[in-house]
């Protein structure tokens, strides 16, 4: 019996999409046989930034009414069998699901894999509703920005009247030297103010939109610090303690050079 | 009781009349003594209204029978009823004032979109965030951070305060007083009091110590009795 996660901010355009496919394909990695299921109804996005747009037959909608089975949605990743994606319909609208109806897909869903990462729309109307139905955990997504941060608030509050665990915290977009120079709120600043665990930090990364862009999520290369940070919030999915990546600027070879004599950068 | 024995005694103090009712009687006779008292004293029209104190001392009057008195008081001369005094209450009052003055712990950070709205005082071990918002008809201490709304004294008491362990509202209310956050970032502050300055009718800051000792009957039970 797995567990199903869901992927939520409240804002919009703060990553939730690109965590789950970024999660679910670092997951994959380590073996685990994940299933990403899109609730985005009518603005679908997950197989783009998966790169499966293209084979989708049947949508969640399609299963919901019963026009196919749940397997048959179901969409095998380009790299990973053990890796699926149920699409979203984006012909339809969100109101054409229920929360019953995802309750029960997910819980089928929950049956044949170890985890089920979910996309919540933006909002918190009918399509966020229907995303947390029948999920057991959920990760908030946020940027360092004010306005994003009263959003992952506000859904934490509203978490915390479902059936699930304390949510975890993962912070986004994240640009060290702002930070640093205080026109960003930082990361401690954040986790005082939403008082949750955070679960990982994501530097901002030309990568991220080249690999979405591409249809190849970065998690997929090796290199990158992003991959790395979406790498080691899976392993803490997974149970394992990671320490959180150092935000600094590895230093240039005249930085080390300057160092080595002993001069100040 | 004899039927010549006074039902009304009237009293000059320096804050105006005091009329003692007698309690033994029927509210009926009281009405009809306190009419025809009133109607031999006349008062010359250029002297200014006199302010009057009703003591019924043991006996219990409704609204309504409250009003009659208040109406008949008025009539009659230059006089204005200012308060009625009585040293009974109802259940119903007293459970009022009990409810209005009891301190509610409540354990949880108030999120943005959350309200939490209490009778009497209440004591949150936990931050408001910005856009969410306390409410208590007495005062609002918090044990946390305040970066939301407070409002306290919310059935009109401008005697509440506000106090948080770290202080940066988006606003302060007291009663039907507003106050907002500067609009330029400032820092918060720590151990701080929100209060209505009665002076300047305006909602200021001060260190928590300091208000503290402004209103020293701040949570106690009799300040209910003080302040009515």
């Amino acid at each position: 019996m797995g567990e199903a996660i869901v992927i939520t901010s409240g804002k919009g355009g703060v990553g939730k999409t690109t965590t789950t496919a970024n999660l679910g394909t670092a997951l994959a990695l380590q073996n685990k046989k994940v299933c990403l299921v899109d609730t985005d109804i009518g603005l679908r996005n997950l197989d783009v930034v998966m790169g499966l747009e293209n084979r989708i037959i049947y949508d969640i909608v399609d299963v919901v009414e019963e026009r196919c089975k749940t397997k048959q949605a179901l969409i095998t990743d380009k790299r990973f069998d053990c890796l699926h994606l149920l699409p979203a319909a984006q012909t339809s609208d969100k109101t054409s699901v229920t929360p019953e109806a995802v309750k029960q897909i997910i819980d089928e869903l929950k049956q044949e894999y170890d985890y089920i990462i979910i996309d919540c729309p933006a909002g918190i109307e009918q399509g966020y509703k229907n995303a947390v139905a029948g999920a057991d955990k959920a990760v908030v997504v946020t940027t360092p920005e004010k306005s994003s941060v009263r959003d992952a608030d506000r859904i934490i509050g509203l978490l915390e009247q479902e059936d699930l665990e304390p949510p975890k915290l993962v912070i986004n977009r994240i640009r060290s030297h702002m930070m640093k120079s205080g026109e960003m709120m930082d990361v401690d600043d954040i986790v005082q103010i939403l008082s949750i665990d955070l679960l990982g930090i994501v530097v901002d990364d030309d990568a991220v939109i080249k690999g979405s862009n591409s249809g190849e999520p970065v998690a997929l290369s090796p290199d990158t610090k992003s991959s790395l940070a979406y790498r080691n919030i899976a392993r803490r999915i997974l149970g394992e303690s990671v320490p959180l990546l150092n935000l600094e600027e590895e230093p240039g070879l005249l930085a080390k050079v300057k160092k080595f004599f002993g001069i100040r950068a | 009781m004899s039927a010549n024995s006074q039902l009304v005694t009237i009293k000059g103090t320096r804050d105006g009349l005091t009329l003692w009712l007698n309690d033994q009687c029927s509210y009926d006779s009281i009405l009809q003594e306190l009419e025809e008292k009133l109607s031999v004293n006349g008062v010359d029209d250029d002297q200014p209204m006199i302010r009057v104190t009703i003591q019924l001392g043991n006996r219990f009057l409704t609204d309504d029978q409250q009003d009659k008195l208040r109406e008949i008081v008025r009539e009659k001369q230059k006089l204005v009823v200012e308060k009625i005094e009585s040293n009974v209450m109802t259940k119903d009052e007293a459970l009022s004032w009990k409810e209005n003055t009891e301190i509610t712990p409540i354990t949880k950070t108030v999120r943005s979109g959350q309200v939490v709205e209490i009778k009497g005082d209440l004591l949150l071990l936990g931050d408001v965030n910005p856009g969410g918002k306390v409410v208590a008809s007495g005062n609002i201490f918090i044990l946390g951070h305040l970066r939301g709304i407070a409002h306290a004294g919310a059935s009109g008491n401008e005697g509440a305060v506000i106090a948080a362990s770290y202080m940066k509202p988006n606003q302060l209310r007291i009663g039907s007083q507003i106050s907002r956050a500067p609009d330029q970032d400032s820092d918060g502050l720590y151990i701080e009091c929100g209060y209505v300055d009665e002076k300047n009718e305006a909602i200021r800051i001060a260190p928590l110590q300091e208000v503290m000792k402004q209103k020293p009957d701040l949570v106690s039970f009799e300040r209910r009795m003080l302040n009515g």
